[in-house]
């Protein structure tokens, strides 16, 4: 072990855990939002709804191939996180990524022409949906692979320890994720070093057709460090405020070189896995039923409306301008050259 | 002006689908979200979500239509404001034509559920059946698909052998995620037909525990990138208990799975682990090409006292085969088949590799060179003596394969010949293989990236001095 980390690690804290409601207890607080982030959080889920039902639209026309995995239902997630981190923390999560490239402040163009392979992609059209990577917004990928993700983030942790820089790695990963082994040689490493680094667990309730119920004898994820002394909580993943809330919350207690921390965002996905997935190991009625009750971009909108803290009319113009930057991304993605031949043999090794 | 909706692609290898179902009437109002109509694949029922919002205006495309072509308009949705009278404006197009350049939905056989880029750029052809010893004389022939083949062996096998079981990620309710495992958890139920976590390390080794205690488990990797995973259950345990034990314990046990690039599935999910296994004593290691291949050989798999790696791939599971009609046909591990005899030169190939093969000996043929293709069929323990016996023959080597060249199995293939047929050779050995990058996503460098017919046939022109 470095140095720097175990200096770090020597900061023991005896309080566990972020809040007072540590390790699974259910009621996560709820921060009034400001009416300018309230307005924020909207656009910004409504702008990955809006990408990822093009994104749809696209692979239907054939211009995007293979696997890809919508975001739609899980908006709330990674922008109310977004809201909490500071400039400079990182971000990792595996192939359903979109939103989280969004939400990292990357360019819809951009992503969207990786998503259709073409040159000016993030990855130069050599990664697509699922590998996609912006260093300069501090976004380490998009991974193909379930749970690598999680071991990546605690060694970006690692590095933010190593060189004492204050950030906090957003470590994401799935319910079926939080079965791979890899995982929990990374919470021993994390906790025992006190890295500072954030897993989040999005519990959409399934990993391809495997309901949690059929995957895992302990199905309250926020519990899932306890034997490494790794405090943990259950957030409704579809209330932005309440992301936000308990985000700031692990993130300060990370930041603050108390180590780890697990937030299991409950959460939904509405289309199937990937874009070929009919989706028949679950009720239409359950997803019907979370998307008019729990919808996390309605929520706000019926929220910001009812307590006139905005205007149909306002977020109409904020529905036509997100429209508009997705239009133009798309049509970028789908007019931009492909990558040149010579790209096939470039960035191998350098 | 209206806006179209249009038949969309619900899967890599979609053309075309059935409209099944309207789920939203004319003058319906539709937001983005809604399900508006079901639609048929190759494979399922699929729901179609509107994108925008508005009135649904006319349906174009009735439901019951059959064969409904991807990019179809099936449908007209009026916008804020617009009204019936608005249908006959010419209608807006959702997105401007792609680029020349772009890629297209490949064209490819409708039934093909499996991702298939490859498959569209590489037309079947019928393969020569040559006259096989395996297969007694007036053996009737069934055509089925890989896919099939490799089902109705392992259910054969469980019928047969109650210690066999299958266990993976979703190969029980979903039925397989490439539909593999289709019906077996129907006929042998949950205790023979295990879905697991996504822990493969933990369920390869579960797997080789079992086996040590006298279990004949099947485990399927979703494909065969995941079993990375599991790699040093594979090669540390199972692979050398047998030996490390003086023989005491043995690992009867089938990993299997697809291996290989499928299509624009990019550089984690596409690559080919042929030579990996191939490596490592005390595996046997199998690739098969056709369906029969694959049922005999996956049948003489499950049967053997030790660990195989059974390698598949997902462009091949769609393509039919005959395959001989028989109670019990299982073929022999470690025998290659000529494929189609030749006399000018000798192609080697394995899994989708021989899909080349196949198609470049029909171009050479076309230009008097006749290629003899032999298909290893088996990796480890490699019939090298075929391969040689035709190299005798022709003078002339090129090797086929999707995987990586440096180490590869056709590395390995040029130096045997070398060893044991040097003074036959009239020419050096060519190796036609994946290109020496990771797969990148981009249509046209995946292109790039995979061997080509073309290529096989150059190489082996060269090596006529043709
Ligand atoms: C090691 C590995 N095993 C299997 C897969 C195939 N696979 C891709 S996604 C997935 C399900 C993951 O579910 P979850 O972690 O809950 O994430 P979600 O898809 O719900 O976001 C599986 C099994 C893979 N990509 N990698
Ligand atoms: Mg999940």
């Amino acid at each position: 072990m470095p140095v720097a980390a175990k200096s770090a690690a020597s900061e023991k804290s005896t309080a566990r855990g972020p809040g007072k409601d540590q390790a699974g207890a259910g009621a996560a607080a709820i921060s009034i939002l400001s009416r300018e982030d309230e307005i924020k959080a909207y656009r910004a889920m409504l702008l990955i709804r809006r990408f990822e039902e093009k994104a749809g639209q696209l692979y239907g026309m054939g211009l995007i191939g293979g696997f890809c995995h919508l975001y739609i239902g899980q908006e709330a997630v990674v922008i109310g996180m977004g809201m909490a981190i500071a400039e400079g923390d990182q971000v990792i999560t595996a192939y359903r990524d979109h939103g989280h490239m969004l939400a990292s402040g990357m360019d819809p163009k951009g992503v969207m022409a990786e998503l259709t392979g073409r040159r000016s992609g993030y990855s130069k059209g050599k990664g697509g949906s699922m590998h996609m990577f912006s260093t300069e917004k501090n976004f380490y990928g998009g991974h193909g692979i379930v749970g690598a993700q999680v071991s990546l983030g605690t060694g970006i942790a690692f590095a933010n320890c190593y060189r004492d820089n204050g950030r906090v790695c957003l470590t994401y990963f799935g319910d079926g994720a939080a079965n791979q082994g890899q995982v929990y040689e990374s919470f021993n490493m994390a906790e025992l070093w006190k890295l500072p680094v954030v897993y989040v667990i999005e519990n959409n309730k399934y990993a391809m057709g495997t309901s949690v119920d059929r995957s895992s004898a302990q199905t309250d994820f926020s519990k899932r460090g306890l034997s490494f002394n790794i405090p943990g909580e259950r957030v409704d993943g579809m209330d932005v405020r309440a992301v936000k809330a308990a985000g700031e919350k692990a993130v300060a207690f990370a930041r603050a070189g108390n180590g780890p921390c697990i937030l299991e965002m409950m959460t939904y996905r509405y289309r199937g896995h990937s874009m070929s997935d009919p989706a028949k190991y679950r009720p239409k009625d359950e997803v019907e039923k979370v998307r008019a009750e729990h919808d996390p971009i309605e929520m706000v909108r019926t929220r910001l409306i009812g307590e006139k803290r905005a205007s149909e009319d306002e977020l109409k113009k904020i529905d036509a301008e997100v429209r508009s930057i997705i239009n133009e991304a798309a049509d970028f993605a789908s007019h931009e050259p492909e990558p040149d031949p010579a790209e096939l043999y470039a960035d191998v090794t350098r | 002006m209206p806006i179209e909706v249009l038949m969309p692609a619900l899967s890599p290898t979609m053309e075309k689908g059935n409209l099944a179902k309207w789920v939203k009437n004319e003058g319906d109002k539709v937001k983005s979200g809604d399900v508006i109509a079901e639609i048929e694949t190759d494979k399922a029922t699929m729901e179609v979500e509107a994108v925008d919002e508005g009135t649904l205006g006319k349906i174009l495309v009735p439901a019951g239509t059959q064969d409904v072509a991807v990019n179809t308009p099936i449908a007209l949705i009026l916008v804020d404001g617009e009204s019936a009278k608005d249908l006959s404006a010419q209608p807006k197009a959702k997105l401007a034509p792609a680029p020349k350049s772009a890629p297209k939905p490949q064209p490819q056989p409708a039934k093909a559920p499996a991702p298939a880029a490859t498959i569209a750029a590489l037309p079947d052809v019928a393969v020569p059946e040559a006259p096989s010893e395996e297969v007694p004389a007036g053996t009737e022939m069934v055509t089925m698909t890989v896919r099939e083949a490799l089902r109705d062996a392992m259910a054969e096998e469980m019928r047969r052998d109650k210690d066999v079981f299958v266990i993976g990620e979703e190969v029980a309710e979903y039925q397989g995620a490439y539909k593999v495992t289709q019906g077996l958890l129907q006929e042998f139920g949950a205790k023979r037909v295990v879905d697991t976590p996504i822990t493969e390390h933990g369920f390869a080794g579960l797997g080789v525990g079992a086996a040590f205690a006298g279990l004949k488990p099947i485990v399927e990797f979703m494909t065969w990138n995941f079993a990375m995973q599991a790699i040093d259950q594979i090669v540390n345990s199972a692979a050398k208990t047998s030996y490390m034990s003086g023989g005491q314990v043995s690992c009867s046990i089938v990993f299997r799975g697809p291996n290989g690039p499928a299509a624009r599935v990019a550089a984690q999910h596409s690559q080919d682990y042929s030579a990996w296994f191939a490596h490592i004593p005390g595996l046997k290691v199998i690739a098969p090409y056709s369906a029969a291949d694959a049922k005999g050989l996956l049948k003489a798999a499950i049967r053997d006292p030790n660990p195989v790696i059974f390698l598949e791939n997902e462009i091949l599971y769609g393509k039919s085969f005959p395959v001989p009609k028989l109670d019990d046909f299982v073929l022999p591990i470690g025998k290659a088949r000529i494929a189609r005899a030749g006399k000018d030169v000798t192609l080697v190939g394995w899994s989708i590799g021989m899909n080349y093969a196949l198609q470049a000996a029909e171009e050479l043929a076309k230009n008097g060179i006749e290629a003899e293709v032999i298909d290893l069929r088996t990796l480890r323990p490699m019939d090298i003596e075929t391969v040689i016996a035709s190299v005798k023959k022709t003078a002339r080597c090129v090797t086929v394969s999707e995987g990586w060249p440096q180490s590869g199995i056709g590395a390995e293939i040029a130096s045997r010949i070398m060893e044991e047929a040097f003074d036959w050779l009239d020419a050096p050995i060519e190796r036609v293989t994946g290109k020496d990058v990771p797969m990148p996503y981009a249509a046209n460098l995946e292109k790039l990236a995979l061997p080509s017919v073309a290529e096989v046939v150059e190489a082996a022109r060269a090596v006529c001095y043709r």
